[in-house]
Formats: C-alpha cells, structure tokens, sequence
C-alpha cells in the first residue's frame, strides 16, 4: 500500500488508519469523527490529503486543450483563480472532477482525484496536442487546513497572511502554493509543500491551540453536509453533469467545443431523466449508498449514492438519483435498509449553509 | 445464580437459567465510535446461532451484531432506541435482547472474563 509523506504522523498520533485509492490513510483520530466534524466547523480541521494528484498542465494552447477535456470557459479564468469542473468523456459521462487553477496565460494546476490519477493522466495524454506539457508533482505533500479559524492560523503558525486572498483564488508563496477552497464548506486553504517539508509544516500547523486532526471519515461527513459529490459514488463515468445538477460549472456555456458536449448540450435543453438530489431522512434509521428510493406508493424512483449522518443537523442525510418528475424539494419518499422502509424527503442542497470567504473586493 | 460469557465478536452474555442476556463489550462500544442509531429486532423473533439481530449505525458505517446463541428473542431493550450511551458493559441497563436458548451447550464454548481480557490484550 502507498504511504503519504505523513503517514508516520498519522501513526504517531494512533490514527485509525485503513486503504483510501490505494493509499494507507487516517480514517479518524482518537476524538473520533463526531469531534472531528465539529471541531472543523468551529474551530480548524487539518486534513492529509496528500494522496490526491498534483499536476500542471503548460503550453501554448493550454486553455484551447482544457476547454476540449471540460464543459467549463476557462478562457474567462483569471491568473490566480481556481474553478471546479469534471473531465468529460465522449459519452458525456465524467472521467473524475477537479480544481484547476490559472498559473498564467499557458499554466494552469490542478488537482485530481488519488482513485483517478492514473487514468486521469491515461485519458490527458491521450488527447494532449504537440507543445504541451504535463507534469505530476508525485514528490509534493498536500495539506488542507478547514474553519473558521484557518486564516489565523495559517498568519501564526506557518507566517503566511492569506488576509487578501479570496475563495477560490490561489497564491505562490515560495515553497508553499496556498489555495483558499476546500471540500468542507468551511474557509480555508489547500497547501501544497514539498514532501520534505510535510512533517514539519503539518507540525507546526497541528501545535497551533485552534488546530486538530481531522481524518477521511469525519472529512466524508463534511462534504455530504455540503452536497458535494464524490467522484466513484455520486458522479461516475455514466453521469453528466447536467444528471448531476452542477451544470453551473458550465458557466455562460460559451464553450460548446469540449468531449462529449452532444449530450450534454442534449440534456441541457430537454432536460435529463435523472437527477442528482439531496435526502433528508426524517424516519428512524441511517440509510446508505445504495439504498433503493421508492415513493409512497412503492414505485421505485432512484437509488443513495451517498449515505451518513449529519453531525451538524443530528439527522441523516445523503444525496442520490431521482428520476427528475419526483426530484421537486419537498417530495417525501421511502428509503429501503435491509428490508425496512425508512421516511425522507427530497431536499435542496447543500444541507448546512457554506461559511467560505466571498471573494473580496480589491480596491481600484 | 447467572455468569457472564464473552464472545470473540465482543458480545458479553449474562446466562440465567436458560436465558441470556446479549449486549456490546466496552471494546467492542470503542471500536465502534459514535453511534448515532440502533436498529433492534422485534420479540418473537427465532435466531440461530451466528444470525444478526441487530446493527449499529455510526456516523460513517453500519455494524451488525450477531448471536452466539440459538432460541428465541422474548424481550429487547427498546430504551437503546431513545438513549444510545445506556448500550455498553452494564448488564442491568445495556443489554439489547434476552434469548431463550434451545441449546445450552453453545455457551460452553465461550469465554469467562479473565480469558476475554487476555484476548482483549492480545488484540492491543
């Protein structure tokens, strides 16, 4: 099994620790993922997440070659801004979802899924024009740092004020590249540093009074309150992002050129015939990835792609796919664990209100 | 007189008579971390040794729990539905079931608390 630069931090701190995309990573500390989730929402969580994959793509044309591989117009992305959007197969389906950033007019980075990097990388090349380059950063670490408290603690614990950077935008800061987004719906940062300077960078961060470790379950629980999808379980090679209700990473759709585009400019326009929706489960009982959706009447109308408890809302919650007649907010439905239906309802996403920085207004 | 048995499934068994009582060693409440739901079993239910009679949610994962014994649920502790930190090594208030047993003889194999601990360390 692959180990990150900080796996023997996780063993020090007795994590439990168990097989992620063929990584050995911390699952949870010893507060256990109830705390853990809290802590990031009150205070700040630290994550290694330096099992995903790190890349830049470079050359004349980049943007051309990256508004081909996603739905998204990149070419209205600003040096310094990052965007979330998915690389499209021909079906329309996606390959994986990533962050791009824009480095400069030729360089973007971006970080993709550890389950997708080989074929990630597979699919990039196989589609990269003469001139363009890409590089895999397998020799950097990468840190996310998730709470309201992050920005304070980035300034006093590493000395890296990020007080000007805005959601979404990324700075260079030498051997740290600082990224103000995450997967929690919180403020923070991903920093990307060199392995070697891992173990000391995460150090110093875990020494900061505000700080506690946070592992890959209590960070699974923080996304499903914010209705992310995670690639492999609520978006995969069969759903298009219109399916998927993330057709906003399109933008204005002035990109029309990209892989895949026929069906997903089909869906767009007469809709698709399923929906990626959230559940509030409001009966007894915690259903899970694959649990069926039925109706009252005991049609069968979707399927969980994602199934847990809501540590914020006390509740369980998950998302899944509906057929889109039933997909409207509200519409109760039953939800089928080992036998026994369980009640919830159709409810807008995310379940817990995003508390990242809005993008400041830089002075004229 | 009653004696408690512990499973290798961490499960502790008070036997009276013909009837134990099942629940959840404080090992086995650790590993499981937060729990946020149990689903119990209705009284009347027939189980077989090594059947699941019940399962434990967590924030991340489910968990099920499994018989030693083979006979019949007569009684569930459906205060656990309500109140999740009563389910632990208390034999009064964190028991899940009560199994009439059809067959005494499955508890023999079994293990007395000293050998448990010992299992339990081994485990460390």
């Amino acid at each position: 099994m692959k180990k990150t630069p900080l796996h023997a931090v996780h063993m020090d701190l007795k994590a439990k620790m168990a097989e992620f995309a063929g990584y050995d990573m911390p699952i949870q500390y010893s507060e256990g993922v109830m705390a853990e989730h809290n802590w990031t929402r009150e205070s700040c969580g630290l994550f290694d997440v330096s099992h995903m994959g790190q890349i830049t793509i470079e050359g004349e044309g980049v943007t051309e070659f990256l508004e081909k591989l996603t739905p998204s117009s990149l070419s209205v992305l600003k040096n310094n801004k990052a965007k979330y959007t998915v690389l499209t197969n021909e079906e329309g389906g996606m390959v994986d979802d990533l962050i791009v950033t824009r480095l400069s007019d030729d360089k973007f980075f971006a970080v993709i899924n550890a389950g997708c990097k080989d074929k990630d990388l597979t699919w990039m090349k196989s589609h990269l024009p003469q001139g363009l380059m890409i590089v895999h950063y397998e020799a950097r670490a990468l840190i996310a740092l998730q709470g309201p408290k992050a920005e304070q603690v980035l300034k006093e614990a590493l000395d890296i004020d990020a007080s000007d950077l805005g959601y979404m935008e990324y700075m260079d800061f030498g051997r740290c590249w600082v990224s103000r987004l995450g997967y929690t719906g919180e403020d923070g940062f991903e920093i990307s540093l060199p392995e070697e300077d891992a173990v000391i960078g995460w150090n110093k961060l875990m020494a900061h009074d505000a700080v506690k470790p946070v592992g890959l379950a209590a960070r699974d629980s923080l996304r499903l309150e914010m209705g992310y999808p995670l690639y492999g379980h609520d978006i995969d090679a069969t759903t298009s992002p219109i399916e998927a209700d993330i057709a906003w990473i399109m933008g204005k759709m002035s990109n029309t050129g990209f892989i895949g585009a026929k069906r997903i400019m089909d869906e767009t326009i007469k809709g698709a015939k399923r929906k990626r929706v959230g559940i509030k489960v409001t009966g007894r009982g915690v259903p899970r990835e694959g649990a069926e959706i039925f109706t009252l009447e005991g049609q069968k109308i979707g399927e969980l792609t994602s199934g847990g408890f809501s540590p914020t809302l006390q509740a369980a919650i998950g998302q899944g796919y509906i057929e889109t007649s039933f997909a409207k907010q509200g519409t109760p439905v039953l939800l089928r664990v080992r036998g026994r239906d369980i009640e919830g309802e159709i409810a807008a996403m995310p379940f817990v209100s995003a508390k990242t920085k809005k993008t400041l207004k830089k002075a004229a | 007189m009653s004696e408690v048995k512990y499973t290798k499934d961490h499960e502790w068994l008070n036997v009276d008579g013909d009837t134990a009582w099942i629940g959840i060693t404080t090992y086995a409440r650790h590993a499981l971390g937060d729990l946020v739901f149990i689903e119990l079993p209705e009284a009347g239910r027939a189980v077989s040794k090594g059947d699941d009679f019940a399962v434990v949610e967590s924030v991340k994962a489910a968990s099920e729990i499994y018989t030693p014994v083979t006979g019949e649920i007569t009684e569930v502790n459906e205060t656990l539905a309500d109140d999740m930190d009563a389910l632990k090594e208390d034999i009064a208030t964190g028991w899940i079931v009560k199994v009439k047993m059809t067959d005494a003889c499955e508890i023999a194999g079994l293990m007395d608390k000293a050998a448990y601990d010992e299992y339990v360390a081994g485990l460390e």
